[in-house]
């Protein structure tokens, strides 16, 4: 009977809407995200998001750090590819400092940055394939993403929040395990990925449901503040990798992959192709890798080797004053952006020359251009809305820092 | 790539609104800062957009600062502008008194400034006249102070041992700790 009279209800709502809440903790929302939706059926007439449920006042907590107690703080942003995080960091305090890596740190680097966006990539397209109900690819690729881990887990000893290199270089050199997994990664991997593209990338459900969902147009897109594949799906080709060259990416030729509709197939595509170019990078980088240090000659803010830690005097003080911070640093503002697997993720500090920042603000390129997410599901059906958010690749870490 | 240089941009930016600039310099990191005050702030942000030569038409972020030593200009505020043609970064800076934290919002020009200027009022009080929906985004609504300034210390006030005047610190951090 309760049932009956429920049914009777949903009846009187016809010309009326309903609001629904998405989230924050849905299944479907690969986070914690809430929208308020009002929906008219199954169409949605306005969304509400609600955003902050796992803010961890990343700035405010900076301003309490020591610069290199900054890096783990920065792996919690976009988890997904932490390295690129810490990276953008110590890039910043190196432009701070003006700190000038060695060409083998720097290419270190860009394996490890490229490795991270292709595990970023790899879980944003293939969950796109879950929210359009092919489960098998996500399953597949997540067995690679493993793999990008284990490279990660032989550099810097973790797997997610990875804290990987230091202020001056990397943390270690690559060891013979690291060698034997990336040529390993390298010849296995691609086959695989391009398994994966052609369950989907022509797979004619798969097209139905991604083209002409969630678009936007180049114009809105800048407006709105969007920064890497995804305006770049929308037809406009800016990538940090090649406006503000860093880490010496400019030694390498690779091309930037953009679409033109700005909708979920668009956003899809543009990922898979920034993965082949990834590749592309880490082999050129990987077979040029020069002879010579991983890090640079700066015992001011490089913590010395541990064995003459404990057995030469100097290496001990340099110890004791880059753990407790107690080096002096440029004062001045810096700017540093990074292409992160979002965009533009962008370091703002400010020092007066204490031994932790001032003031550090992220640019965090999620949480810019998820303003943009009501405006790109009205009027569109409940589930492109789920899909169109799961293409944007909306990190709940970097939206809410 | 950037055939735009800080001083043609300083002088074109003269030329056109010399009465809005309070002062200008280059930053540690090569890019230019223009100081404005509030009253010219959404026209000279208009400039900078709208002119084709300067043509800065990527609102980057934007981000407020707390001195609270600084009287009468407690609270700054940072626009990083971008222009992707050229290749050139500007910061337009603007300093406002902590007790009349106004400033005008740039909603009408960037939307994506909405998300932004809501997050400075969140954290610093900065109240943005014009913004369409000034509330709280990343804390909870019910909380009564903005926690980014410097006022508010991250960590028991008791604990001396990270007290920076051991640490070489330049400046008056006693006020942060106090």
């Amino acid at each position: 009977m309760q049932v009956q009279s429920y049914f009777s209800q949903l009846d009187n709502f016809e010309g009326e809407l309903a609001t629904l809440n998405l989230g924050p903790t849905h299944p479907a929302t690969h986070g914690i995200f809430q929208n308020v939706l009002k929906m008219d059926g199954e169409k949605i007439v306005s969304a509400e998001p609600t955003i902050g449920y796992i803010h961890r006042a990343f700035e405010k907590l900076a301003e309490r750090r020591p610069f290199n107690q900054v890096t783990p703080i920065t792996d919690r942003l976009n988890y997904c590819s932490s390295p690129i995080n810490n990276m953008g960091w110590h890039m910043t305090v190196e432009k701070l400092a003006k700190i000038e890596l060695p060409k083998r740190a720097q290419y270190m680097r860009i394996i490890i940055m490229e490795l991270s966006r292709i595990a970023d990539h790899l879980v944003c397209n293939s969950v796109i394939g879950v929210d359009t109900g092919a489960l098998t690819g996500f399953t597949y690729v997540f067995q690679e993403r493993e793999r990008i881990y284990d490279l990660f887990e032989e550099v810097c000893g973790t797997r997610l929040t990875t804290n990987i290199g230091r202020i001056g270089g990397m943390e270690r050199d690559f060891s013979p395990r690291f060698h034997r997994l990336l040529k390993d990664f390298l010849k296995t991997f691609p086959p695989k990925f391009e398994e994966f593209g052609s369950l989907l990338e022509r797979n004619r459900i798969f097209m139905d449901r991604c083209i002409g969902a969630g678009p936007i147009t180049a114009d809105k897109a800048l407006s709105y503040g969007f920064t890497g594949p995804n305006l770049r799906a929308a037809g406009v080709d800016y990538d940090v990798r090649v406006m503000e060259p860093y880490s010496s990416y400019n030694d390498f030729d690779f091309t930037i992959p953009v679409g033109e509709n700005g909708d979920t197939y668009d956003r899809f595509m543009v990922r898979q192709e920034e993965i082949r170019q990834s590749l592309k990078l880490i082999n050129d980088a990987y077979n040029n890798l020069p002879e010579g240090a991983y890090h640079a000659d700066v015992p001011d803010y490089y913590l010395p080797d541990k064995p003459d830690v404990y057995t030469k005097m100097e290496a001990l003080i340099y110890h004791f004053k880059v753990v407790m911070g107690e080096v002096p640093i440029p004062k001045g503002e810096v700017y540093h952006a990074v292409e992160g697997g979002n965009g533009e993720l962008g370091f703002y500090l400010t020092s007066d020359g204490g031994r932790t920042p001032y003031r550090l603000h992220f640019r965090r390129p999620c949480f810019i251009f998820y303003q943009a997410y009501p405006e790109m599901i009205k009027g569109a059906m409940l589930s492109d809305a789920i899909l169109t958010m799961s293409s944007m690749n909306v990190i709940a870490g970097e939206l809410d820092a | 790539m950037s055939s735009l240089t800080n001083e043609l941009v300083h002088a074109r930016i003269m030329q056109h609104a010399a009465e809005m600039v309070l002062g200008s310099e280059t930053a540690y990191d090569g890019i230019l800062i223009v100081e404005t005050a509030r009253e010219s702030l959404i026209g000279l942000l208009t400039l900078l957009k709208e002119d084709k030569d300067l043509n800065y038409h990527f609102l980057t972020t934007l981000n407020a600062i707390h001195y609270p030593d600084q009287t009468g200009r407690e609270l700054g505020l940072t626009y990083h502008l971008h222009n992707w043609m050229d290749n050139r970064r500007i910061r337009v800076r603007v300093w406002i008194p902590v007790a009349d934290p106004h400033i005008p919002s740039l909603t009408g020009l960037w939307p994506s400034a909405n998300w932004m200027e809501r997050q400075e009022y969140d954290f610093f009080g900065v109240i943005f006249t014009g913004h369409p929906d000034l509330r709280r985004i990343l804390n909870v609504d019910d909380m009564d102070v903005f926690p980014m300034r410097k006022e508010f210390k991250l960590e028991d006030g008791t604990r001396t041992d990270k007290d920076d005047r051991f640490f070489g610190r330049e400046g008056n951090y006693q006020q942060r700790l106090d």
